[in-house]
């Protein structure tokens, strides 16, 4: 059985004061993926690597690191693909390092929280289905469901040159997710989630550079939910302007 | 063993720099800044344009003073620079208005590459138009 | 110091998240702290795919959706409990909906319900594919607009305080930094979750190692039917990762070496081209998971490196009801097995699931424990019984997880406030244990007479799924008892290589390995004491249900010795009868 080399970096605060690298050799199995690679170092080689993880399926958000310069998941990128190797694992980029693979994410936690993200409801439209719940057709759900497929996994985030140069921005998942809810029929919230967005740092921050979209592995499409919400922020700015009673109601 | 708090470790956060070329360490990246600055290009033409507008206006001499300065292999030099950022421009341009909107036909919605179809093709057609009217008319 | 809150829940999940609402809602003027050792979003719940069960059609009723359940338990739910839990599934799928869950809807736009294993009628609320995906998200977003949620996120609670004979709080550490904390409350609500990561080969995420169950355990609390452990039919062979019983529910078959839809042979029903409820491949999990270790016996499964595997066929439905109904699926063959189920079989084999035992609660999720409540996978009301059927966990989450935070905030707001002195003593009794006995284990990579955590879970991991799989036997179970008695001795001597403060995770990794070696004692005792087969607990050696000695609870609670005692709870009886369970007749 054939090896490959991992080069990991490891950050130990107590013991340095920046990263460096460690070389591990591990089994090049066809069906391992990178995070498979982890374990056997942590498991058999060096019990001090440390990393997220969880579901090893791609559905919890935690294992997303920089692999050979790109933000993936680890669960769902093979060694195989990265075959003869090295492959360089790093931490997510534009996050600060705690540990060795592990990122700072209370920003994106925080960021999250702001926009709102949750039905608003409008009392003028009560739920009116024979169950007791919102109607809502298959095709209005067509409208945000892409946006509610986001797990969190912050590669847009790390993807994103803007979020790197300046943290203030929002971010690409904190408005998708702003948008999951702004389509979503059962909600009544544009307004009140306006405000954050259309500051200089929500979607005016953004200079579609595409990469987000580019990264994320659950087709979420982030840059189009700015791009789609640039849009929306300049007509309600112009109604305000022009019709202001109309863009109060 | 202790009865004060136990402080456990001071966390030190190590913050990634960001390189100084980041731009140029991504092929992605590397497009996004020229595409930035492709803008410049646009401008370049604009003023170009209102210059050749007022040459026309201040009459023959002035128009063939024009031309003489854009005939000067250096300007020509420029000029052709200039275009191919013009063109990056109205390519990415183009590849992203479809992005941004959402067009739904028959319940399905239409993908991106095919709504930017019409928009390459309209330019194509006024393209060869102006071509037309400007160089072999 | 310590700091103080009235109502702490360990555990951010479904449950979790479900019962801080509750209990934010129920009263707002007091301090709920969501303690749970990752994010929320990456908590279990997160990969349910399948569905959500509550009786909401028009040909449908709670008493339907009840004996389902009942029978599927193999008569071993109580049967108080799962009336409630009927009643309250739709009310709380309902909240859910409200709340914004992407439910998948009827043309006219009425929420959808699709049929399930062991569901005689269609009740199972899902969306798409990803079920428990979004109602983790909505759950978790929705916690987000009520203000005195506090949550601590990646802090690791290794200890419960009890104080006079009740709750008193818990001890954390702060995985970012190491600190070692004391948070006190009135209530405390376990939402921690299973523990397939006992066994090799499961579907559950490496975060399922029944913390809470452990924590629990050694304060005394006992642990209900442990032996009870759910093999899911359909895991793909190396990762074990999960292929939705709705893959059979829109009419996939399970086929063997030879094509043949194998479960007509085990007294399942007859094959049919479009699916029957409560029949063939739509029995209960336990029955199915069962008939697989028959064809394995009978050399019809197909042998592959990891092991003996039968097919699912997906192929009939083709790429359109796939691609609406089973887009995940779709994914997850795609990637982890490099083949597209709209033309290829999908390699499958029963791993370990689900938890139907846990920790002993009544119907409002209270243990015996003043104070200590308990709701989801880690508590045992129990309505799972001897075998859950699927699409019956996640509503569970919403009813047990909100009726645990109704009962905890009620409790809290009654009772006199934690008194600092005697729980500080505890306190930090806990952190010298953590520092001697764990952060004081650096010795490097086992040279030297320590033992490797690896080794040990593995052993641990291989002895269950050996001795207590999906069919067990007296010798083998009180083998498993000494070799696991032994591990514990070993796990006395294991090292870690990280001596970091720093986000530890060699130190949780200990911890967790530590709390699942008490489970599987647990669940090798209770085994080892039932002498009898009923649901997902088979015992070649007594392959008859017997209701005389065993229509019964196993308690498993600790001996000063650290060994489980087992003892019994009747079970509780109210309209539904023991009988006889029949699928496909």
């Amino acid at each position: 059985m054939e090896d490959i080399t991992l080069r990991v970096a490891r950050y130990r605060p107590e013991q340095e004061s920046k990263p460096t690298f460690d070389e591990y050799e591990v089994p090049l199995r066809e069906d391992w993926a990178v995070l498979d690679g982890l374990n056997y170092v942590k498991d058999q080689l060096d019990g001090t690597l440390s990393y997220r993880w969880s579901c090893r399926m791609g559905i919890c958000g935690s294992c997303g690191m920089t692999v050979n310069g790109e933000p993936v998941l680890t669960c769902a990128a093979f060694l195989t693909d990265f075959a003869p190797g090295p492959v360089r694992i790093e931490p997510l980029r534009n996050f600060p390092v705690v540990r060795d693979l592990v990122i700072e994410m209370t920003d994106f936690m925080h960021k999250l929280g702001r926009v709102k993200p949750w039905i608003i409801e409008d009392p003028q439209a009560p739920p009116e289905g024979e169950h007791g719940e919102y109607l809502q057709t298959p095709e209005e759900m067509e409208e945000y469901h892409q946006y509610s497929m986001c797990i969190n996994c912050m590669l847009c985030y790390s993807a994103c040159p803007v979020y790197g140069l300046d943290q203030s921005f929002v971010g690409p998942a904190a408005i998708a997710l702003a948008q999951r809810y702004n389509l979503d029929s059962r909600d009544d919230g544009n307004r009140q989630r306006l405000t954050v967005l259309s500051e200089p740092d929500g979607v005016w921050g953004c200079t579609f550079v595409g990469e987000c979209t580019k990264a994320c592995p659950k087709g979420v499409d982030p840059a189009g939910a700015i791009q789609r919400y640039k849009v929306t922020a300049a007509t309600e700015a112009a109604k305000s302007l022009l019709l202001p009673r109309a863009a109060g109601a | 063993m202790s009865t004060s708090p136990d402080p456990g470790f001071q966390v030190r956060l190590y913050r990634q720099p960001v390189p100084r070329f980041w731009w140029a360490r991504r092929r992605s990246y590397l497009l996004f800044i020229l595409r930035e600055l492709s803008s410049l290009a646009v401008g370049w033409f604009i003023a170009n344009l209102l210059v050749l507008v007022y040459a026309v206006g201040q009459g023959d001499s002035a128009y063939q003073r024009f031309l003489d300065y854009s005939a000067n292999p250096f300007v020509i030099a420029v000029n052709l620079v200039a275009l191919a950022f013009v063109v990056l421009h109205a390519v990415t341009f183009f590849q992203a208005v479809p992005q941004t909107t959402v067009v739904r036909l028959r319940g399905r919605r239409v993908p991106a590459g095919l709504l930017a179809a019409p928009i390459f093709g309209g330019w194509l057609v006024v393209s060869a138009f102006l071509i037309w009217l400007v160089v072999l008319a | 110091m310590s700091v103080p809150h009235d109502v702490i829940i360990v555990g951010g999940g479904g449950a979790g998240l479900r019962a801080a609402i509750a209990v934010a809602e129920t009263d707002p003027t007091l301090s709920v702290a969501v303690v749970s050792k990752v994010y929320p979003m990456r908590s279990h719940t997160v990969s349910a795919e399948g569905g959500a069960a509550g009786a909401i059609a028009a040909d449908d009723s709670l008493d339907e959706h009840a004996y389902d359940t009942i029978s599927g338990s193999d008569w071993l739910a109580d049967q108080d409990a799962v009336e409630a839990f009927v009643k309250e599934a739709p009310e709380q799928l309902l909240q859910l909906e409200h709340w914004g869950c992407p439910w998948s809807r009827e043309p006219d736009g009425t929420v959808a319900v699709r049929p399930f294993g062991g569901m005689k009628k269609q009740r199972t609320w899902f969306a798409a594919d990803k079920t428990g995906f979004h109602m983790l998200h909505t759950l978790f977003q929705t916690s987000l607009k009520y203000p005195p949620v506090i949550r601590y996120d990646e802090w690791f609670v290794s200890k419960l305080l009890v104080e006079e004979g009740r709750i008193a709080g818990v001890v954390a550490i702060e995985l970012m930094s190491g600190r070692i904390e004391t948070l006190l409350a009135r209530s405390v609500i376990l939402a921690t979750g299973g523990c397939g990561r006992v066994f090799p080969y499961t579907t559950n995420a490496a975060i399922k190692t029944g913390d809470g169950m452990a924590l629990a355990y050694r304060a005394g609390v006992p642990l209900k039917d442990m032996e009870f452990v759910q093999y899911h039919p359909t895991g793909l062979p190396f990762t074990g990762i999960l292929i939705t019983e709705a893959a059979r529910a829109e009419g996939g078959w399970l086929i063997n070496k030879d094509g043949y839809r194998y479960l007509q042979d085990y007294d399942l029903g007859q094959p049919t081209e479009k699916p029957v409820l409560r029949s063939m491949e739509l029995g209960p999990r336990d029955r199915v998971s069962q008939a697989f270790v028959g064809e394995v016996e009978k050399g019809r499964t197909i042998s592959t490196r990891y092991g003996p595997v039968t097919h699912l066929d997906l192929r009939h439905l083709g790429a359109k009801v796939i691609d609406s109904k089973l887009p995940f699926v779709r994914e997850l063959c795609r990637k982890y097995e490099k083949l597209d189920p709209v033309t290829d079989l999908i390699p499958v084999r029963p791993v370990v699931h689900y938890a139907m035992g846990g920790v002993h609660t009544d119907s409002h999720g209270a243990t015996p424990l003043p104070g200590l409540f308990a709701a989801g996978e880690v508590a045992a009301v129990s309505i799972n019984g001897a075998n859950r059927l699927g699409s019956n966990s996640l509503p569970e989450l919403l009813v047990f997880g909100a009726r645990a935070g109704v009962a905890a905030a009620r409790h809290a707001a009654g009772s006199a406030p934690v008194t600092g002195p005697a729980v500080e003593a505890t306190a930090r009794d806990e952190r010298r244990r953590l520092e001697r006995d764990l952060l004081g284990r650096i010795g490097g990579g086992g040279g030297g007479g320590g033992e490797r955590l690896a080794d040990l879970r593995e052993q641990m991991q291989h002895t269950m799924e050996g001795s207590a799989g999906i069919y067990r036997d007296g010798g083998s179970l009180a083998k498993a008892a000494g070799t696991l008695r032994e591990l514990q001795e070993r796990f006395g001597s294991v090292t870690i290589d990280d001596p970091s403060r720093t986000f530890n995770t060699e130190l949780t990794s200990a911890l967790e390995l530590s709390a699942m070696l008490d489970l599987a004692e647990c669940m090798v005792h209770s085994a080892w004491r039932r002498e009898e087969s009923r649901g997902a607990h088979q015992r070649t050696d007594f392959p008859a249900r017997d209701d005389e000695r065993f229509l019964a609870h196993s308690m498993a609670s600790r001996d000063p010795d650290g060994v489980p005692h087992i003892s019994y709870l009747p079970v509780t009886i109210t309209r539904w009868p023991p009988g006889e369970r029949i699928y496909g007749r």
